[in-house]
């Protein structure tokens, strides 16, 4: 039995769309089996909600998106239930693109041509981990860290905005990710996550980064041992983040 | 000898400043050489000063009223005229100072006159070196080494986009080809002088025209430009480049797009020109970025010297780029 092999288009602009969707038409599978494209986004994050119920076999993103750009979608897709196929479009990126040919990753240079378009869909294959993390580390350099982090959730992936997180702690497995709303359990570790945001977060203790625009102020309180201790204050949550004596001088400079 | 060397504009305020500067050096210089000690210093440079600062304002004057013939004349031509024009006002202040002042000992007037030929040499070559240094020629070079490194992004998404609209609508189609090779002519040539503000403009338009095609309704442009003289020489591709870096870090980034303000005025004889755009926070401070704006600089130093300048601040989440330049 064939099917429809679905196709999802992420590029932030309209024009790019439209001949994304004009070449698609023209291609021919074979006789039974068509191409069908079952969403349109503007950006990575778009792409990726989309994705979510469309369930898409391949996914063409541009690189340069507001929000998300396309690598970073492609690392969050990886932990789609059904995982795309993903092929890259990009105008000129030097970086990217030596990274896409070193590890062998389907690209499309534009002006797209139909038959690098036919080419790319037919070979498109899904991309591994190691990959990944291979064009996750090229971006670095080129730009900054991944904008959202996405969280596995009961067969769904949630995407965080980073500018949302008030603080990341370290648990025993899993780092819990607070923003104002909730909680959320990811499989990081802290370490990485600090050297990826840098400046964004400050660590208050060994198990704890904090984003210095949620901090409202530190409050000398008294912990279960009994021992004066120096917690800093949230703003919208109750909680507080106990700050550790190696730490301390942070309240000093505030 | 380059073929196409040009004596500097010597109605502009840096290069006035810096001929008074060398000259003053030199007799400086010449009063250490001549003074034993300190005590005969003073009176010895006092005394040059005398005959040195009368010729050197008399020529900072005369230069600056004969500066429009400079244009006209060969190169070397105008060394000519510079040269005697500097002999007779050292003949005329010696003659001058002689009459009324009485020196005892002054210099044989031979001697003085030889001594402003050696200054004017040394002023004129020093022209020629700066000249050289931020010639046309080095700065069209990093401008092409620019052109290559930003350029495809732009040409490249826009090429997409003219194919996209080839089948929908070809007469869009046509008008964005026609303006994107406009745009290219004048990338291509070869900007060494000056042109009127007024074609800049509809550079830029054609060129935001093309970027309109591909970022649609994200892309706003608000012009403040009624008070604009129309007709003010500046350098070309001062604002397009701008413009680009504006919509490249300032526009695309943001899903919803946001607003470019480009404002021009004049204002005491001097014309300002400022482009500001919105600043996303988060995001990539991109090399090409810094490399356009040296350029930029550069240029400006070649053709104005002191007298344009250049800033860029972010201020109220926006990033604003100001351009000062003599009014002509």
């Amino acid at each position: 039995m064939t099917q429809n092999l679905k196709i999802l288009i992420a590029d932030d602009e309209a024009p790019a769309r439209n001949r994304l969707r004009d070449l698609l038409a023209d291609i021919v599978l074979s006789d039974i089996a068509h191409i069908e494209i079952v969403a349109e986004a503007k950006n990575g994050k778009e792409a990726l909600d989309l994705a979510e119920s469309c369930k898409p076999d391949v996914m063409l993103l541009d690189i340069r998106m507001p929000v998300m750009d396309g690598i970073e979608t492609a690392h969050h897709a990886q932990k789609l239930a059904h995982k795309p196929h993903i092929i890259f479009t990009t105008a000129f990126d030097a970086y990217a693109v030596k990274a896409f040919d070193l590890n062998a990753v389907d690209y499309l240079l534009k002006p797209i041509r139909l038959e690098r378009l036919q080419t790319a869909i037919n070979k498109a294959h899904a991309l591994q981990p190691n990959i990944i993390a291979a064009l996750m580390a090229i971006q670095t350099p080129l730009q900054k860290a991944r904008s959202h982090l996405s969280i596995h959730e009961r067969g769904r992936v949630l995407l965080v905005p980073i500018e949302s997180i008030i603080y990341l702690r370290a648990e025993l497995k899993y780092i819990t990710v607070r923003t104002v709303e909730r909680e959320y359990l990811v499989e990081e570790s802290l370490t990485h996550l600090e050297t990826e945001f840098g400046e964004r977060f400050v660590r208050l203790h060994r198990n704890c980064i904090v984003a210095p625009q949620f901090i409202v102020g530190y409050e000398k309180r008294q912990n279960d041992e009994k021992e004066q201790q120096w917690v800093a204050l949230l703003k919208n949550i109750p909680e507080t983040i106990a700050i550790s004596r190696r730490q301390q001088h942070l309240v000093k400079q505030s | 000898m380059r073929k196409n060397s040009r004596h500097p504009n010597f109605q502009n305020l840096g290069i006035q400043l810096r001929i008074l500067l060398i000259v003053n050096i030199l007799a400086t210089m010449a009063a250490i050489l001549l003074s034993d000690n300190l005590n005969d210093f003073l009176p010895l440079l006092a005394q040059l000063s005398a005959l040195v600062q009368p010729v050197l304002l008399l020529s900072m004057l005369g230069l600056y009223l004969l500066n429009p013939l400079f244009a006209k004349l060969k190169y070397w031509h105008g060394v000519l005229v510079i040269m005697l024009l500097e002999i007779s006002f050292t003949w005329l202040v010696y003659i001058f100072i002689n009459q009324l002042l009485a020196f005892g000992s002054s210099p044989e007037i031979f001697r003085a006159c030889l001594l402003t030929v050696i200054v004017s040499a040394i002023v004129l070559y020093y022209f020629q070196l700066q000249e050289r240094a931020y010639s046309p020629a080095i700065a069209e070079a990093r401008l092409q080494a620019l052109q290559a490194r930003i350029r495809p992004h732009f040409l490249f998404n826009s090429i997409n986009a003219v194919l996209s609209l080839i089948r929908s609508q070809p007469k869009r189609a046509e008008t964005a080809l026609e303006d994107m090779a406009d745009l290219f002519r004048v990338l291509m040539s070869e900007n060494r002088d000056l042109v009127p503000l007024a074609d800049e403009i509809s550079l830029c338009q054609k060129y935001l025209d093309l970027e309109k095609l591909r970022l649609e309704d994200r892309l706003n442009m608000t012009w403040q430009i009624d008070n604009m003289p129309s007709d003010a020489m500046i350098p070309p591709l001062i604002l397009q480049p701008l413009l680009e870096n504006a919509v490249y870090h300032g526009i695309e980034p943001l899903p919803e797009g946001g607003e470019i303000i480009v404002h021009i005025y004049t204002k005491l004889k001097e014309l300002h020109i400022s482009i500001s755009n919105p600043f996303a926070l988060q995001n990539d401070k991109h090399v090409g970025n810094k490399m356009a704006m040296k350029n930029i600089k550069e240029r400006l130093k070649l053709h104005f010297d002191l007298e344009g300048s250049f800033k860029a601040e972010s201020k109220n989440n926006r990033y604003v780029v100001h351009i000062r330049v003599p009014a002509k």
